[in-house]
C-alpha cells in the first residue's frame, strides 16, 4: 500500500497578517509556519490506514520554499516515511500551475492513494487535489470524513449538498481531507528526533509561467463600527428595532 | 479571443438553485463587459424543461445535458460534460458558485482546459479587457486582486454576496440540447448510499439568516433556545468551532475556518467570543449580530449590534419580541 | 553561542503548546474549581514522551535533555501551572533521581513506569516541622532483618495521595546527623503503615494533588533503598538541583503566559478613546513583565543546557534560575493583574489564577531565601 499525502506550508491560523512593502506579498517577519491543518488530517489518515493494514509507505510531497521541508520533517514525526521537496519559492498562487508540477512529479511515484487537504488555508483555493487528479487522470473524490480501503477500493464518506454520501472507487484514487476526517496525533518526542534521519529529496519544481498575476493584496474592508445597543433583555426591543428599521435585516 | 461567459447552472433535484441565479446575473454583466454572451450550462436529468427560465435572469443561451445517468452529481461525468460543452463555446471566463459542486468542477474544467482558476471571489471588476476578481484569504484576513494572463479563466463566486437581480418574466434564454455519450470510465467514483439530511434542517451555507452558538451555550441543551428562535426566522442553527469539538453539535453546522463560510443577510452569534478563525467564516454577512456576556468579547468589534447580557435571558426574549413586532 | 532553537525543539515546544491549548486548556477552569486532576491528560503526556527527556532510551526515555524539557515546561505552564508539577513527579524527581543512584533491578523496575505514566511518582522531603531546614526532618526508617519500618509524617507532598511510588528520606542513625539520612524508594499503595491525606486548602494550583503522608510502622523491604545508607542528604540535594529547574521552567512559563494574556487585553481594552496599550503606564508594566520572562527563560535554558553538557550539580546556575523565575512569575502576575483591572480580580479570567498559582513558586523547591544561601554561599567561595 503506497500513500503519498502532498502537503504545504502555510501560516499558522493565529497570525496577523500583514502586508508586505510591495503590496503583493505578506510580511514574514514573526510569522509562525504551520502544515496547513487539512493536510494535517490526509497525514494522519494515510499513517492510520499503514498501521491498519500493518504494511505500506507513506511518502510526502510538498511544493513549497526550503522552509517546507521543516514542515515535512514534522509529518515524517507523525509517521510518514519519506518525501520529496520540490523547490519553489514564487508563491504564484496558481493553482494550476501549482498543481501541474506536483503531477509532472506524481507521474514518475507509484501509489495507491494520493491524499490532499481539502484546501490550504493560506489561499483558500481548495483546488489543488481535484486539479492534480485530472491532470494525472484519477477518480477523486472531495472532502471525504471516512476512508477505508480493501481489496484494491476505496470506500469514502463525505457530506454533500444532497446528505452523507457514501462512494466507492477503485484506486488509484485521490481523496481531498475535510475536518472530521480524524483527530491528527501529537508526535511523540522520540519520533521528532528520528524524523532527522529519514530520506528527504529536493528537486527544483517544473512550475510553468503562471496564468495569473496578483495586482495587489488589501485588508478587509473595515465595517463601520456597530454599537452596543444595550444589556441584557431590555435592550432586546431596542435591537429588534434597529434590525428591522435600520438594517433591515427582518 | 472569445468573450462568452460559460455559467455553470447548479441544479439539485432538477431545480435550479439560487446560487445559479447569482452566477448568471454576474455572467451576464461580464459578458455585456466583454462584448459577448451569457451562455449557461444545465447539467442533469429532468433539466430540459426548466432551462430556458435562466433566461429570466440574463442567460442569452442555455447549453443542457440531460441524462438519467447525471441525475446525482459526480465530478468525473459532470466534469465531462462540462469541459466538453465549454471547450466548443470559446469563452472568455467560466463562471461557477463556489459551492460543493463548483468547487470541484471548476478545479476539473481549470485542470481540464489549462485554465487558471480563482476561487469564492467575492468581488469583480471588467478590466484592461479582462476581468480581474477579489477574493479572500488567509481565512479572510486579507483580500487579494487576481488578474488573468490567459483565457479562459475559471472564477467561481462566494454564495450569497451578488444578490441576482429579480428575473424578468418576458425574458426567455434559446436552449440547446447536446447528447453526451457516456461509459462506465465517466463514473469511477459510484455514489452506493446517499444518507439523506434531516427533512427541514436549512444548511447554513443557504440561509439569509444564521443564529448560530458558540462556548458561551454551554451545551446541546443550550441549544434549544436558539433552535426556537431559528425556528421563528427560518434560519438556519450554526455553531463555533468549540461546541463541534466538544460534540454538541454537528459539523455540518460548523461555521469558520475549518468549517462553513457563510454570508447570510444576518448573522446572530450567541455565545460566541470572536476568534479569527470564526469570524473568517462569517465576517461578510450584511448585517451582524452579537449576544455575549463578556462585554470585552472580540465578536463586539466586528458586530454591527449587539447586547451585553446573559444569552439564555436574551435569546428567548428576543423570540419574543420578534414574535410580537413580526408575528 | 548561537541563541537559536533547532527545529526539533521549535516542533517539541509545538507539541507542548498544542497539548496544552487542546488538552488541557478547554476544561481547565471546571478542573481548576473541582480540584480535579484528569488521569487521561497525564497518561497522554507520558504516551507522547514528556516524561522522558533525560532518561535513556533503554529505560523508555527518548534523550532529548533538560532543554527539551525545560521548553516543554513552560509550554504547559504558559497555560497550567499545575500540569507542570508531572515533569517533576514523575522525571527530573524520581525517574532522574532512581537512574543516577539506583541499581539495576530498580532501574528496570520504576524507571519505564514513571516516563510513561503508569506509575504516578512522588518525593516526599518536607515534614510539618522540617522544611528549610532539611536535616531536621524527624522521619525514621529503623533497619530489621527483611527491611526497615518507617515512621513519621512528611507534609506538603505533591501526590501524596496519588502516588504509586515515592522518594522517602528518613533518618537511619539520628546520631551521625545529616549524614544518617536515607533514601528509600516505597512502593504507597497496598501498605497498611501509610496513610495519606489530600490538603485541600492550598490557596492555588488546583489541579495539582498535595497531600500528607503518615507512617505508621510502614514495612518496606531491604531492595526499598537507594544508594547506600546515608547517602540520603547528598541525594536529596542532588535531586533538588533538577526538581529545582522544573519549578524555574514552572515559573517562566507562567511569567509568559501573564505578560502575554496582558499584552492580548491592553490591546482590546479601550478607556479614554484608546486602547491601554498607548498608556505609557501600562507600556511600563508590560515592558517591565516582558524583561523579567526574558532573562528567567534565559537562566532556565542556560541551567538547563549545563545539564545536557554534563554538569548535573551545577547547584549556582540552578538556584540563580529558580530563585529569579520565581520572582518573575510573581512580579508578571501581579502586573498582569493591574493591566486587567477589575477583570484581574474576576475568576472567569485567568490572571488570578496565575496570581495564586506563581505565589507558591517563592516557597516550593526551597524557598527564595535559601536559593539566596546558596548562590552566596556558591559566589563567595569562588
Amino acid at each position: 500500500m503506497n500513500i503519498v499525502v502532498c502537503v504545504k506550508r502555510v501560516p499558522d491560523t493565529e497570525t496577523k497578517i500583514k502586508i508586505g512593502g510591495a503590496g503583493t506579498k505578506i510580511d514574514p517577519a514573526g510569522v509562525e509556519f504551520i502544515i496547513s491543518p487539512f493536510d494535517e488530517f490526509a497525514v494522519e489518515e494515510a499513517i492510520r490506514i499503514k498501521e491498519k493494514l500493518g504494511k505500506g509507505e507513506i511518502t510526502i510531497l510538498s511544493l513549497g520554499p526550503a522552509e517546507a521541508q521543516a514542515i515535512m520533517r514534522k509529518a515524517y514525526a507523525m509517521g510518514a516515511d519519506k518525501g520529496t521537496h520540490l523547490n519553489d519559492a514564487t508563491e504564484c498562487q496558481d493553482t494550476l500551475a501549482e498543481a501541474q508540477a506536483l503531477a509532472a512529479a506524481l507521474k514518475g511515484m507509484q501509489f495507491d492513494l494520493l491524499l490532499f487537504g481539502k484546501q490550504a488555508v493560506d489561499y483558500d483555493n481548495g483546488a489543488v487535489g481535484v486539479q492534480v487528479a485530472k491532470l494525472l487522470n484519477i477518480p477523486v473524490v472531495s472532502r471525504i470524513i471516512k476512508l477505508d480501503v480493501a481489496d484494491g477500493k476505496a470506500t469514502v464518506e463525505r457530506e454533500s449538498d444532497m446528505g452523507k454520501e457514501i462512494v466507492e472507487v477503485k484506486l488509484p484514487a485521490a481523496f481531498t481531507a475535510e475536518k472530521g476526517l480524524n483527530d491528527p496525533r501529537y508526535p511523540k518526542l522520540m519520533d521528532i528526533m528520528k524524523a532527522k534521519k529519514k530520506p528527504l529529496e529536493e528537486k527544483p519544481a517544473q512550475l510553468d509561467a503562471p496564468k495569473l498575476s496578483i495586482v495587489k493584496l488589501d485588508y478587509p474592508p473595515a465595517r463601520p463600527p456597530g454599537k452596543i445597543v444595550g444589556e441584557g433583555e431590555e435592550a432586546v426591543p431596542a435591537l429588534v428595532n434597529l434590525l428591522k428599521n435600520e438594517a433591515k435585516a427582518l | 479571443m472569445g468573450n462568452n461567459v460559460l455559467i455553470f447552472a447548479e441544479q439539485l433535484g432538477g431545480k435550479f438553485r439560487s446560487v445559479a441565479y447569482e452566477a448568471i446575473c454576474q455572467g451576464k454583466k461580464m459578458a455585456q463587459g466583454l462584448g459577448g454572451k451569457a451562455i449557461a450550462v444545465a447539467i442533469g436529468s429532468g433539466v430540459e424543461a426548466v432551462a430556458k427560465d435562466l433566461g429570466q435572469y440574463g442567460a442569452d443561451k442555455v447549453i443542457v445535458v440531460d441524462n438519467a445517468k447525471l441525475k446525482d452529481f459526480t465530478v468525473d461525468a459532470y466534469g465531462k460534460a462540462f469541459a466538453e460543452v465549454v471547450s466548443k463555446n470559446d469563452p472568455a471566463v467560466v463562471l461557477l458558485a463556489a459551492t460543493f459542486q463548483g468547487k470541484d468542477l471548476g478545479g476539473y474544467a481549470s485542470a481540464a482546459l489549462g485554465a487558471p482558476l480563482s476561487s469564492d471571489c467575492t468581488e469583480w471588476a471588467s478590466q484592461d479587457g479582462g476581468i480581474q476578481v477579489k477574493r479572500p484569504i488567509y481565512a479572510g484576513k486579507a483580500y487579494v486582486t487576481v488578474k488573468f494572463n490567459s483565457q479562459p479563466a475559471v472564477i467561481s463566486l462566494r454564495p450569497k454576496v451578488f444578490l441576482p437581480d429579480a428575473p424578468d418574466a418576458s425574458k426567455s434564454a434559446e436552449v440547446e440540447k447536446i447528447d453526451l455519450a457516456l461509459s462506465d470510465d465517466d463514473f469511477r467514483s459510484v455514489v452506493k448510499e446517499i444518507i439523506a439530511k434531516t427533512a427541514g434542517k436549512i444548511d447554513v451555507t443557504e440561509a439569509d439568516i444564521i443564529v448560530s452558538g458558540g462556548r458561551g451555550v454551554k451545551g446541546p441543551e443550550g441549544f434549544a433556545a436558539l433552535e426556537e428562535l431559528a425556528g421563528l426566522l427560518g434560519a438556519a442553527v450554526g455553531a463555533s468551532r468549540t461546541v463541534v469539538d466538544e460534540g454538541w453539535r454537528p459539523h455540518s453546522d460548523q461555521i469558520g475556518q475549518t468549517g462553513k463560510v457563510v454570508s447570510p443577510k444576518l448573522y446572530i452569534a450567541c455565545g460566541i467570543s470572536g476568534a479569527i478563525q470564526h469570524l473568517a467564516g462569517m465576517r461578510t454577512s450584511k448585517c451582524i449580530v452579537a449576544i455575549n456576556k463578556d462585554p470585552e468579547a472580540p465578536i463586539f468589534s466586528t458586530a454591527d449590534y449587539g447586547i451585553v447580557g446573559d444569552l439564555f435571558k436574551v435569546v428567548p426574549a428576543l423570540t419574543e419580541e420578534i414574535k410580537k413586532t413580526i408575528g | 553561542m548561537k541563541f537559536d532553537f533547532t527545529e526539533e525543539q521549535k516542533s517539541m515546544m509545538e507539541v507542548g503548546r498544542d497539548f496544552a491549548e487542546k488538552e488541557i486548556l478547554p476544561t481547565q477552569e471546571e478542573d481548576e474549581k473541582s480540584h480535579h486532576f484528569r488521569k487521561e491528560t497525564f497518561k497522554k503526556m507520558g504516551e507522547l514522551g514528556f516524561f522522558g527527556c533525560v532518561i535513556p532510551e533503554k529505560y523508555g526515555g527518548n534523550e532529548t535533555g533538560h532543554l527539551c524539557a525545560a521548553l516543554l515546561t513552560e509550554e504547559i505552564g504558559r497555560v497550567s501551572a499545575s500540569w507542570t508539577l508531572p515533569f517533576n513527579m514523575q522525571m527530573w524527581g524520581p525517574a532522574f533521581t532512581i537512574l543516577n543512584h539506583g541499581n539495576e533491578e530498580q532501574k528496570e523496575k520504576y524507571i519505564p513506569a514513571l516516563v510513561n505514566g503508569d506509575l504516578i511518582g512522588a518525593f516526599a522531603i518536607t515534614e510539618p516541622n522540617s522544611g528549610s531546614d532539611v536535616a531536621g526532618m524527624g522521619a525514621t526508617a529503623t533497619e530489621t532483618d527483611d527491611g526497615y519500618i518507617l515512621n513519621g509524617q512528611k507534609m506538603w507532598i505533591s501526590n501524596a495521595q496519588t502516588a504509586d511510588v515515592s522518594l522517602v528520606y528518613a533518618y537511619t542513625d539520628k546520631a551521625k546527623k545529616h549524614k544518617g539520612i536515607s533514601c528509600f524508594l516505597v512502593d504507597m499503595k497496598n501498605n497498611l503503615g501509610i496513610k495519606t491525606a489530600a490538603i485541600e486548602t492550598k490557596l492555588g494550583l488546583f489541579c495539582a494533588p498535595t497531600g500528607e503522608i503518615a507512617f505508621e510502622d510502614a514495612k518496606i523491604p531491604k531492595s526499598a533503598l537507594l544508594g547506600q545508607k546515608g547517602d540520603g542528604f547528598k541525594i536529596c540535594m542532588w535531586q533538588l538541583n533538577n526538581t529545582r529547574l522544573g519549578c524555574a521552567a514552572r515559573g517562566v512559563g507562567i511569567a509568559r503566559g501573564c505578560h502575554e494574556h496582558a499584552i492580548k487585553y491592553a490591546l482590546e481594552r479601550t478607556q479614554f478613546g484608546q486602547p491601554i496599550a498607548e498608556f505609557e503606564m501600562i507600556q511600563d508594566q508590560l515592558a517591565l513583565m516582558y524583561v523579567e520572562y526574558e532573562a528567567a527563560r534565559l537562566l532556565v535554558l542556560k541551567a538547563a543546557y549545563e545539564k545536557d553538557q554534563g554538569n548535573i550539580g551545577n547547584t549556582l546556575s540552578v538556584s540563580t534560575a529558580k530563585y529569579y523565575a520565581a520572582e518573575a512569575a510573581v512580579n508578571a502576575s501581579g502586573l498582569a493583574m493591574k493591566v486587567f483591572g477589575s477583570y484581574g480580580y474576576s475568576s472567569e479570567y485567568p490572571v488570578e489564577r496565575f496570581f495564586r498559582d506563581a505565589k507558591s513558586l517563592q516557597t516550593v523547591e526551597g524557598t527564595s531565601n535559601i536559593q539566596k544561601v546558596i548562590i552566596a554561599r556558591a559566589i563567595l567561595s569562588k
